[in-house]
């Protein structure tokens, strides 16, 4: 049967699978590896320092100006924002999954997981232009106070990491499906998967500084 | 360093944060007065904590990404102490 | 490209063509085109700066009106910040030297450190664009003038901000460079001391670039969406964009500095033919450098309108940030102490670099000062000692090292004298033009103004006559490393001990064919090597 064929193809011990031409290297696999990991955690503290100004910006004016933060953050959707939440944590989830299953050779579940996360980031995007719509329907601007304006831009800078992040994972299970990666080489899904773990990490910051506020 | 335990483990870590979410969005139903953001924040850290160590391996890496993960978070703790310094004893005349 | 192949030609010969240069893997590469772009960066923001320096030759209107001064002065000061020395000396040789001097094949990332010039290249290219739009903020785009001002802010910023896409992955690279691809033996206490400069310098590219560009995407959000963070209209606050600003900034006056210390600590004890004094004092006050250099922005800000506690706190830590760089002047000095010191013109450059530099510090200290400060801000002091850590520093640094690599990075020799001669005139030019602006600051001449008080006109006219013989000085040092004499160098002329120099002048692509294993320091002068000689 060609689909059982097909499956168990997914599955086969990294030897066993065609061989890929590798990008020519001047390091053994295992220092690639760790030095792969130690840039993407420094990445990473880049990406936190980033976001460190919003977060600046949100402690100083909320000292400032307490009561503009409750009444703004009480106009914000805790519903929509909880549901957002909720999968952002889930992908981050499935993104874990992906990371270990492909270091098994576990290939059709990696591709599942993936795509997953994928639809997950999707759906949190649509969840995000429906609250952006209401928002300015209703005449809510960022410049309409330094509440909105944190608001906008925050949860604006953290949906430009969520597309990001969607291109990456894109790009990763392209290269799954053209069977790149298995048990022997495995690092860009491990750091795409911290990529995707970090703009989780941000929105759990981010939801009760703006919505529960 | 993955076994069948593992996605166990990832399953039982998604629960915790699950749980912590209720959590988040229970105790800001009640008003604890100037602690509602450090409690809010000291659940959102336990979370990301969870996160980082568990979903990101954290937990398996050495003292240098340590070192490079915790390091931001004293810089940033920076910025806000010694801006907030400035605007909070400036008078104005 | 086989492996064997790319061990038997030295980088510049492996290829040739725009192609061959443009996408190629190779640091050694790499450096030479940063080296090569920093260069005309240089030489295009001098080109404005002795504009500047012409019109001030008179009182009032000398060859160019006033808004266009403001545009000269904005493209004198960030196409020098953000073009030149930002990059600079750790774009530059950091990628040619410390794959080299640490003994590994490449950097740890190669097509990122491509893909870093590259970002660099289209960071370059919007960023002059948009300044030729034109652009008169100064480097520092302060608000408020920068939301309101009518000129082009949005896209030098966006410009700004990808370039430090670039000073953030280069950054990245050395670091883990640094950690993963140190050959086996040389543990950090024997890394040489360059490489403890870049490493340093590179935490500080990478940890205090992203702040600086919320920053600057903030502002562009101000300009375009009417956020209001830094807009006192809406409830913003303009004194917290100079906060922003200036945790970067600041401590990117260390990522400009830095590597240039890095390579006095290199060039001095090979002229003195004595070990480095204080070996870990100097590793580790690079660091401390980076560590402290967080703490003092605030002392950009003293007369801002900031709290008078939080000045008294950044003029004391600025007190502090001192220590650690004198401790590196101190044990360079120890090192040339009974040395046998050899005065070619790379040590020439650093002899310089240290005594100018201590003058650029010491009145940094002088800034730092609360009281002083009050007087001294925004007036031409500010700028005498701003280049004098700049330029006396940081440019004499990259001079030294331009002139130290030579032979590494070209295979040729370059005329010893014609480089004195260069350097002579380079050194007294530069003295001409920027001692008799710490007068000037001192009798209250403010900075950045189209015009003057007849009363400074005598130092105005001493300073201009000086960029002239900075100039004729810095074409003839050209002219002397553009006309080599020898086109074969040796593979040590200069008798280092350092691993670069352990392979041919110029090296093969790959570096090294057997990755080598150190048995002692890298600074062993007077000793070892000396006697194997």
């Amino acid at each position: 049967m060609p689909f059982m064929k097909f499956v168990k193809s997914l599955a086969l011990p990294s030897e066993m699978l065609p061989p890929i031409i590798e990008e020519e290297s001047h390091f053994d696999p295992e220092t690639e590896h760790s030095a792969a990991k130690l840039g993407m955690w420094l990445f990473l503290a880049t990406e936190l320092l980033l976001f460190g100004g919003l977060f600046a910006a949100y402690a100083i004016f909320r000292a400032k100006y307490p009561e503009m933060f409750l009444e703004g953050s009480a106009s914000l959707d805790v519903v929509l924002g909880t549901v957002n939440t909720v999968i952002l944590i889930f992908s981050s989830y499935t993104v874990a999954i992906a990371v270990s299953a492909i270091q098994e050779n576990r290939i059709r579940l990696v591709k599942w997981m993936l795509w997953i996360t994928i639809i997950c980031a999707a759906i949190f995007a649509v969840n995000k232009y429906f609250e952006y719509s209401y928002k300015i329907s209703n005449g809510i601007t960022p410049g309409t106070d330094i509440f909105y304006s944190i608001y906008y831009a925050a949860t604006g800078v953290h949906m430009l990491h969520v597309f990001i992040g969607m291109a990456v994972l894109g790009v990763l299970l392209k290269k799954v499906n053209e069977g790149r990666y298995h048990k022997g080489n495995f690092t860009a899904i491990e750091i795409g998967g911290l990529y995707w773990h970090l703009v989780d990490l941000i929105w759990i910051y981010l939801f009760p500084l703006l919505y529960l506020a | 360093m993955v076994n069948s335990n593992t996605y166990k483990q990832y399953f039982n870590i998604w629960l915790l944060l699950m749980f912590l979410t209720v959590i988040t969005v229970g105790a800001a139903q009640f008003d604890f007065g100037s602690l509602n953001i450090p409690i809010a924040m000291l659940i959102a850290s336990i979370k990301a904590g969870v996160v980082a160590l568990h979903f990101m391996h954290l937990k398996y890496e050495d003292g240098m990404t340590w070192i490079f993960a915790t390091y931001p978070i004293f810089l940033l703790f920076l910025l806000i102490a010694f801006s907030a310094t400035d605007i909070f004893t400036r008078v104005v005349n | 490209m086989s492996q064997s192949h790319s061990f038997d030609k030295s980088y510049l010969e492996d290829g040739t063509g725009f192609k061959s240069w443009f996408f190629t893997h190779d640091h050694k590469r790499l450096g030479v085109m940063y080296l090569w772009a920093i260069g005309i960066f240089f030489i295009l923001a001098a080109i404005a700066s002795f504009l500047i320096r012409f019109e001030h030759l008179t009182p009032g209107q000398t060859i160019v009106d006033a808004q266009t001064y403001n545009v000269l002065f904005t493209l004198h000061g960030a196409v020098m910040v953000f073009l030149f020395i930002v990059p600079g000396v750790a774009a530059s040789f950091g990628n040619f030297l410390i794959p080299l001097m640490i003994g590994a094949r490449d950097v740890i990332f190669p097509k990122l450190n491509l893909y870093s010039f590259w970002v660099y290249c289209a960071g370059a290219i919007i960023f002059l664009i948009a300044l030729a739009a034109p652009a008169d903020t100064g480097w520092t785009f302060y608000t408020p003038y920068s939301i309101d001002t009518g000129a082009n802010v949005i896209l030098v910023t966006f410009g700004v901000f990808v370039l430090g896409f670039s000073s953030i992955l280069t950054g990245i690279n050395f670091i883990v460079s640094i950690h993963k691809l140190r050959a086996p033996g040389l543990t950090w206490d024997r890394l040489p001391l360059f490489c403890w400069a870049a490493y340093a310098t590179s935490l500080l590219q990478v940890l205090a670039t992203p702040v600086v560009g919320i920053t600057l995407l903030l502002l562009i959000g101000e300009r375009y969406f009417g956020l209001g963070f830094f807009d006192p209209a809406k409830g913003g606050d303009p004194v917290l964009f100079q906060h922003f600003f200036w945790f970067y900034s600041h401590p990117a006056v260390y990522i400009m500095i830095l590597p240039a210390m890095g390579i006095i600590s290199e060039v001095i004890p090979v002229f003195s033919r004595k070990p480095i004094f204080g070996y870990k004092a100097i590793a580790y006050s690079s660091l401390a450098i980076a560590l402290i250099s967080f703490l003092v922005w605030g002392h950009h800000m003293f007369v801002s309108g900031q709290s008078k506690l939080i000045n008294i706190i950044f003029s004391v830590i600025t007190f502090a940030v001192a220590v650690p760089t004198a401790i590196k002047v101190f044990n360079w000095l120890w090192t040339m102490y009974k040395g046998s010191i050899e005065l070619s013109a790379a040590m020439l450059y650093s002899l310089a670099f240290i005594f100018l530099f201590t003058i650029g510090g010491l009145t940094g200290l002088f800034l730092g000062a609360l009281a002083a400060d009050v007087h001294l801000h925004d007036t031409y002091f500010v700028v005498a000692h701003m280049h004098y850590v700049m330029i006396g520093g940081t440019v004499f640094g990259l001079f030294s090292a331009i002139h130290f690599w030579y032979p590494k990075m070209w295979g040729k020799m370059f005329d010893e004298f014609k480089a004195k001669i260069a350097f002579v005139l380079i050194f007294i030019g530069f003295n001409i033009v920027f001692f008799p602006q710490f007068i000037l600051g001192t009798l209250g001449m403010p900075r950045r103004y189209f015009n003057y008080s007849p009363e400074f006109a005598t130092l105005h006219q001493i300073s201009t006559y000086g960029t002239w013989i900075l100039g004729i000085g810095f074409i003839i040092m050209l002219y002397a490393l553009l006309r080599p004499i020898s086109n074969k160098a040796e593979a040590n002329p200069y008798k280092s001990a350092s691993l670069e120099w352990a392979m041919p002048s110029p090296p093969p692509t790959l570096n090294f064919e057997k990755i080598p294993t150190l048995t002692a320091s890298t600074y062993d002068y007077g000793t070892k090597l000396e006697q194997e000689a």
